[in-house]
């Protein structure tokens, strides 16, 4: 699935370890590549968008150790030994994650182009725990940009799984 | 991006002699400034210096009279520390008012205050809280330290180590942002300090980056409230005046954000 073998890549490429969506992988990474470019170009995983590529549209929010961050705006070789989780590590067609049925249940898009940095940035939003009403889910969803204005679905949909993991943490308290 | 060549030191000394040896290098530390000026060739080091594996650069230390911050602490972990929300509230909620949820988790304390731009958060806090910029080589107080847009009292490749506070009495802050970018237009961190000093300083909205008013100063000494702010402006000459406000409008507006600061002291409140 590489689209950029490593025989491509200059002598200046250095090795670097990261766990993609679970698996371990070890990759040689030329240092002036951000995360977007290494998991678009190299692994082949193109869920994750380019839009700006300054990290002012959110379009390529992953998760690392856990935390949102803007994989564009992160060399990969400085995140050497980290655990990156990108839309395909959330959940696939038949298994998809109770954010992504809660975006296609509630029309939480138009193109789609944003729909997975924002599915990314809503996952630690939950787990965040920070955002509890519609206001402070647009408040911490302000760094993902939806051109199409889809935005009153999206609040929905975040909405909803917020409202089933609270009610699971009731139950289990 | 242009080619270039990343070091990994282990160590401040190690840091300080791989730029010293590199001749042309940058240190990056959350890169969200470094890599858009890379990406569009404005800036273009031959040596990337990473300085988030520097053990002297973490860690948050409060005590009964001071608030240390490692320069490499992100913005999220400022905005998360119960020592920092307990010992200075407004610094800790305005560090979880900085951009967004995703730049809060790479950007960093020390990266914000060496870069000094004009629209950033944290120089007002650092200029109000009356800080201490402390580096590899020296000690600088806040009021020697930012010298206009982007500019520092920082010599080529010294590091910012950590920032140190002393708890101030009182403290709020309050900004207009920007509805699209989210930096402030006008921000206004005030503080009262012991013995009943009060410092107002400004970010975003002034043409020479941030700076303090020595007027609402004096009026908040004798009376901290926010009606003591009534009639007090700022000169539209020293405003920035670009197609997102007019340098009028950016000094009215920063009138307004002390106004709203004062009325909500021990927060942080982002307006747009």
């Amino acid at each position: 699935m590489s689209s950029q073998d490593a025989q491509s890549l200059s002598p200046a490429a250095v090795p670097i370890r990261l766990t993609i969506n679970g698996t371990e992988r070890r990759l040689q990474v030329e240092p002036w590549t951000t995360l977007l470019d290494l998991l678009r170009e190299q692994e082949g995983l193109t869920g994750s968008k380019k839009g700006c590529d300054h990290g002012q549209c959110g379009a390529c929010t992953v998760l690392i150790d856990g935390k949102r961050a803007n994989s564009c705006l992160v060399l990969a070789v400085v995140k050497d030994g980290a655990e990156i989780t990108t839309i395909e590590g959330l959940g696939q067609p038949g298994n998809l994650h109770p954010m992504q049925e809660a975006f296609i249940e509630h029309d939480a898009f138009q193109c789609g182009y944003c729909t997975p940095g924002q599915i990314c940035s809503a996952v630690a939003l939950v787990q965040e725990g920070r955002a509890h009403t519609r206001e402070e889910i647009r408040e911490y969803m302000s760094g993902n940009i939806c051109r199409c204005g889809a935005y009153t679905n999206i609040v929905d949909a975040i909405e909803d799984v917020l409202g089933q993991s609270s009610t699971l943490r009731e139950a289990a308290e | 991006m242009y080619p270039t060549t990343y070091h990994r030191p282990s160590s401040l000394a190690e840091a300080s002699r791989l730029f010293a040896e590199a001749g042309d290098a940058a240190y990056i530390s959350g890169g969200h400034t470094l890599l858009p000026a890379m990406k569009t060739r404005l800036a273009a080091p031959e040596n990337l210096i990473d300085l988030r594996h520097v053990p002297e650069l973490r860690g948050i230390e409060v005590t009964s009279e001071n608030v240390s911050i490692g320069a490499g602490t992100t913005h999220h972990a400022v905005s998360q520390s119960g020592a920092i929300r307990q010992a200075i509230p407004t610094l800790a909620a305005m560090a979880g008012t900085i951009g967004d949820a995703a730049v809060r988790t790479l950007g960093t304390i020390g990266g914000s205050v060496a870069n000094n731009d004009p629209a950033a958060d944290y120089p007002a806090a650092v200029l109000a809280l009356s800080g201490t910029i402390i580096t590899d080589r020296r000690t600088i107080p806040a009021d020697a330290f930012f010298r206009g847009l982007y500019e520092t009292a920082l010599e080529e490749g010294e590091i910012v180590t950590r920032l140190s506070f002393r708890l101030p009495e009182a403290a709020g802050y309050a900004k207009f942002r920007n509805p699209a970018s989210r930096y402030p237009m006008a921000g206004v961190f005030i503080a009262r300090h012991r013995g009943g000093e009060v410092r107002v300083a400004v970010t975003g909205a002034g043409n020479d980056g941030v700076f303090r008013v020595p007027e609402m100063e004096a009026a908040l000494a004798r009376d901290f409230s926010a009606g003591a702010l009534k009639g007090i402006t700022v000169s539209p000459a020293a405003m920035l005046s670009d197609i997102h406000g007019t340098a009028a409008y950016r000094a009215n507006l920063v009138g307004v954000m002390a106004r709203r600061a004062m009325e909500n002291l021990g927060s942080a409140v982002a307006i747009d």
